[in-house]
């Protein structure tokens, strides 16, 4: 579990990064906070020629919250927004997933950027940037573009990133200080990959849903909006047959495979219940 | 952790919740593990392990990874010539003697993992570098993933022997035969398994292996467990004497039985070693340590049992069937041992017979597991106890009351081992003691009120389990005191260390027994073969009762000494001298002292022998609240209670027994080596092989009691490492079952993952099992 060879560069501009990136044919790889690359440079089943470490690149750091909405810089890292009192009202459901993602150690150094990147089916951040329609904008060497999260996830460890390109800037839209929102995740043991979790948030308008987004992860090859659910709740105020309703609807949704860890049917059921629970949640209605 | 009363009136230390001496050296950054060691102009090693499962190897080319920078050395088995076997450590039947492991592939690879070449380099990276420039030409053969098609022996792993079925272990007692079985008023039979898991200490291993051409001296720093045996083994592979191989222990990161063995890499790192002149490191990461350490656990059995209608057992009979692995390793027949053993437990059965068949697979072979056979057989024999109660209508720990061998009963022997004619039996206690101390500290009676609810959308259960511990195993061990200058008192023993602490209860128990204070036994110096002449290690809960006996017998002889050259100075009777916080005294009225130091040099070998094993015994309860929706077990409390026969320090004791209980509860719900039909290992890594760890259970409770001395030694002592590990299977999976009654759900396999917990609830949904 040696690493095997590389080069490494540490440069301190975007610019620098993608010129560095553009220079190895699609060999080089960035790393950001190394939580995913290092161990897959260990099991050597990634073997870049070059990796350009990207810590040095001070405008990728910054979380920026605005009217617009909220602006996570690619480097910012999971303890950074679980520290940052603004965002526990800026992005609550971002704060409640995020606080799911791995453990303490892995929180300290791990990134925003580094896990879009990655496009894990079971990671958290990926959940939210596609639940809460983030966009993702991206620079290399053809300049920057955005992406929108739904586009943004092309499979498993797959994504619409060419090798040039950086992520500079996961975008969330500005969440309203009344929307109702719940995040519900169940791993193994706590800090595992989720084997299904979902992410929950609706407003309410004369005490009835409405623009219902209901996300989940672990259960497909990326993260998924389930909009069936999202049906069964706009428009209606959250009572048990509203959350039977979404429970089901989010269920019959998806179609997981099987794996080592579990049955497709059970996953097609926990994110059933992982919807449920998280509907509950938001809408303050206690477990029966 | 609560004690008793102390009955002892000379004893100062043996019983005192004294710390570590071992944690100001690890808390100070100043533990010496084997990887933290290097020599001057050291190689390191690098292995070359099978990918494919099952295959003949047609050729390998290393003279690419020879060309590579910084390599300086391939071996491969042509190297070695006449590749050597690893011999059996424990019950070496000549059936079982057929399927020795060779040190290095040749000819055919039988599991993913297994050695086929080592590369010495000047850097560990360099030298993992370079395995990827070996080609090994290897023709797949057909795989054999699971015991049923190993037993069809369609695909052979040894051709020369022609079966995948090394032996079948029985063990009888009584006349468990039909006729016992079909004039019994009751009778039930299940179908149980225990999935592969593993010990996984967190340390891997590692060897730094020296020779010394001068004096054709070879030494093995990294030696754990059983250093003695392994030179023996070594010494032979490598045609040495015994006195040319040296095995050096240093701080250790955890064994659980696994770790020290002898293993392929003991001899191709000496080998290496010896082959270029040049010291040899290897220090394991932990993809190869999940496929190359052995494996452990991995069984199903058929158990029928039959009592009278009050539920007094009649008989037991049960075929067992263990999934080995490619190869018999040193120990890799004991777990199937045990199960024939102790299948039965703490309980009075007149009439047991139980068949274990041992089938080889392509898989990493197998070895003892803490609690080896013990933690299996519990899961099946507790989880079948409790179907039989409720069949009976009788109360679960009624069930078992009945049914505890008594200590009018004592001494009781368990079932005989036939093949291996291994005769044991269990030698003092009063097992009802612990089983009411464990539903006292359980508060059972307040908790049965919650047993089978529904509260707050979780199914409450709880449930109990008695177990016996094998310990104390011989033959013997062998420990010299000695006087230095400065009056301290150095400790060499043939025991180890694995982390468990004996540092400090030796260093007890010598300071008791000599009646100088703990500080003077400056030095505990254990395991590494220069300490003593002969020693015999630590495995088998042995080192306090083999050990520490031993020290006492030393340490009574260094007391004569003393007491005879300070009675020849002070010009008196050897009986006049008394020895008193570290000065021997002389008689009344001068009462002269004379420092110990004055004794330098004096110095006594002790011994104890045995070969009777003794058996702590207890009882654990848990309380689980289980979510139907998702699968998923909390538990709510857990509580262990254990007679060890005499507590030396209540603080390792019950750091031991918190830590088995984990692991105990990591093989009931977690860890899980998976393979795939291919007989590739899906669960190669610590994202997929799942370990408790501290924050997943946070609830266990540890008592220890000392009520029935063992009459084996003159300590008393018992073993008391595993006894923590033994019934966790059997307790949380029957806690579960009482959760989930309503439903009609009884797991018969581990590990109870909450998917697999699931898919029985909803199978039981299915067909309507729920009472």
């Amino acid at each position: 579990m040696k690493l095997p060879p590389f080069d490494y560069a540490c440069p301190t501009s975007v610019a620098e990064a993608v010129a560095l990136l553009a220079s190895h044919d699609g060999e080089a790889k960035p790393l950001a906070g190394g939580q995913s690359l290092v161990p897959m440079l260990a099991f050597r089943v990634a073997l870049p020629s070059l990796l350009v470490d990207l810590r040095k690149v001070a405008e990728l750091r910054r979380i920026t919250i605005t009217n617009e909405g909220i602006a996570l810089g690619a480097m910012v890292r999971w303890r950074e927004i679980l520290d940052d009192a603004r965002l526990r009202t800026a992005h609550p459901l971002l704060v409640a997933a995020v606080a799911h993602v791995a453990h303490y150690q892995i929180r300290n150094r791990g990134t925003v950027g580094g896990s879009m990147a990655h496009a894990d089916p079971a990671a958290e951040m990926p959940g939210i940037a596609v639940t809460c329609e983030a966009k993702i904008a991206v620079t290399g060497m053809a300049g920057a573009r955005v992406i929108a999260a739904a586009d943004f996830f092309q499979g498993p460890l797959m994504t619409a990133l060419r090798s040039d390109e950086i992520i500079t800037e996961i975008r969330l839209p500005l969440w309203p200080a009344k929307r109702r929102f719940g995040f519900q995740e169940f791993a193994r043991r706590r800090g595992d990959f989720a084997m299904a979790a979902a992410a929950v948030f609706y407003d309410e308008d004369g005490g009835k849903a409405h623009n219902a987004h209901v996300g989940a992860i672990g259960v497909a090859d990326r993260p998924l909006r389930l909009q069936a659910a999202e049906d069964a709740i706009n428009g209606n105020s959250i009572d048990e047959a509203v959350i039977a309703k979404a429970e089901a609807a989010a269920s019959a949704s998806v179609d997981p495979a099987d794996d080592i860890h579990a049955s497709g049917a059970y996953r097609k059921a926990l994110v059933g219940v992982m919807v449920e629970r998280a509907l509950r949640d938001a809408a303050g209605l206690k477990t029966t | 952790m609560s004690m008793t009363a102390p009955k002892r009136a000379s004893n100062l230390f043996v019983g005192s919740p004294i710390e570590r001496l071992e944690d100001l050296r690890f808390l100070t950054g100043r533990g010496q593990y084997v990887d933290d060691l290097a020599a001057e102009n050291m190689l390191h090693a690098a292995i070359l392990r099978s990918s494919v499962a099952h295959g003949r190897i047609r050729g390998v080319d290393s003279s690419a990874a020879r060309a590579r920078p910084g390599v300086h050395a391939v071996i491969t088995a042509a190297d070695i010539g006449k590749v050597p076997t690893i011999p059996l450590r424990h019950d070496p039947t000549p059936a079982i003697r057929r399927f020795e492991q060779p040190v290095i592939a040749h000819g055919k690879v039988r599991y993913v993992g297994e050695p086929i070449a080592v590369v010495l380099a000047e850097s560990a990276a360099l030298a993992e570098d370079a395995l990827e420039a070996i080609a090994v030409d290897i023709e797949a053969l057909p795989v054999v993933a699971d015991r049923e098609l190993a037993r069809k022996n369609e695909i052979i792993l040894f051709e020369t022997v022609g079966t995948n079925v090394p032996d079948t272990i029985t063990a009888v007692r009584g006349k468990a035969d039909d006729a016992a079985f079909n004039s019994a008023p009751y009778r039930r039979r299940e179908h149980f398994s225990v999935q592969r898991h593993a010990a996984v200490p967190m340390e891997p291993r590692g060897l730094l292996a020296e020779w010394d051409a001068q004096k054709e001296r070879i030494t093995v720093r990294g030696a754990c467990k059983v250093p003695f045996t392994n030179r023996r083994a070594l010494a032979q592979m490598m045609n040495l004497p015994e006195a040319s191989v040296r095995m050096v222990e240093y701080d250790v990161g955890g064994g659980f039985g696994a770790r020290g063995e002898f293993y392929p890499e003991d001899f191709l790192i000496p080998f290496a070693a010896r082959l270029l002149g040049r010291p040899v490191k290897w220090t394991e990461d932990r993809r190869e340590n999940l496929t190359a350490l052995n494996h452990a656990r991995d069984m199903e059995c058929d158990l029928e049992i039959a009592c009278a209608r009050d539920g007094t057992l009649i008989a037991l009979r049960a075929h067992a069937c263990t999934d080995i692995g490619a190869y018999v390793r040193t120990n890799g027949a004991t777990a199937s041992r045990n199960i024939a053993q102790v299948l039965a437990g703490p309980y009075r059965i007149p009439h047991v017979r139980v068949d274990v068949s041992l089938v080889i697979t392509n898989k990493t072979p197998v070895g003892t597991y803490r609690g080896p056979g013990r933690f299996e057989s519990d899961f099946c024999r507790e989880r079948l106890f409790d179907m039989a109660a409720a069949d009976l209508g009788i109360d679960r720990v009624e069930f078992r009351r009945r049914n505890l061998i008594r200590e009018a009963d004592m001494p009781y022997a368990l079932p005989k081992v036939q093949v291996l004619d291994i005769a044991s039996e269990c030698d003092s206690g009063d097992y009802q003691i612990t089983l009411d101390r464990c539903l006292a500290e359980f508060k059972w009676a307040e908790r049965a009120k919650l047993d089978g609810e529904l509260i707050g959308g979780r199914h409450h259960g709880i449930a109990v389990g008695c177990y016996l511990e094998g310990g104390g195993t011989g033959p013997r061990e062998n420990v010299r005191l000695a006087v230095e200058a400065d009056g301290s008192i150095s400790l060499f023993v043939g025991s180890s260390s694995v982390g468990q602490g004996v540092e400090t209860v030796f260093a007890q128990i010598a300071a008791d027994a000599l009646e100088v204070p703990m500080e003077r036994i400056n030095r505990v110096l254990h395991g590494s073969t220069d300490y003593v002449a002969q020693g015999y290690g630590s495995f088998s809960s042995r080192s306090i009762v083999m050990g520490g006996n031993a020290i006492m017998d030393a340490a009574q002889k260094l007391r004569t000494l003393i007491r005879e050259a300070a009675a020849k100075r002070l010009q008196c009777q050897a009986n006049d001298i008394v020895i008193d916080r570290g000065m021997a005294v002389g008689p009344a009225p001068a009462r002269a002292a004379i420092a110990l130091k004055e004794f330098a040099g004096l110095c006594a070998d002790g011994t104890f022998a045995s070969d009777k094993r003794t058996y702590s015994y207890g009882a654990h309860a848990a309380y689980v609240a289980v979510d139907a929706k998702t699968g998923h077990v909390e538990l709510i409390d857990y509580v262990a209670v254990e007679d060890v026969g005499r507590i030396v320090n209540p603080l390792t004791l019950h750091g031991q027994c918190i830590g088995a209980v984990v692991q105990g509860l990591g093989g009931a719900f977690l860890e899980h080596f998976i393979y795939d039909e291919n007989g590739q290992l899906l669960t190669g890594s610590f994202a997929d092989y799942l370990m408790p760890t501290a924050s997943d259970f946070p609830q266990i409770r540890a008592v220890a009691l000392e009520d029935k001395p063992s009459p084996l030694n003159p300590m008393g002592a018992k073993g008391a490492g595993e006894g923590g590990i033994i019934p966790v299977g059997g307790v949380v999976a029957n806690a579960v079952a009482a959760a989930l009654g309503s439903l009609g759900v009884e797991p018969r396999d581990l590990p109870l993952s909450p998917p697999r917990l699931w898919q029985m609830i909803q199978a039981a949904r299915a067909t309507g099992a729920a009472r």
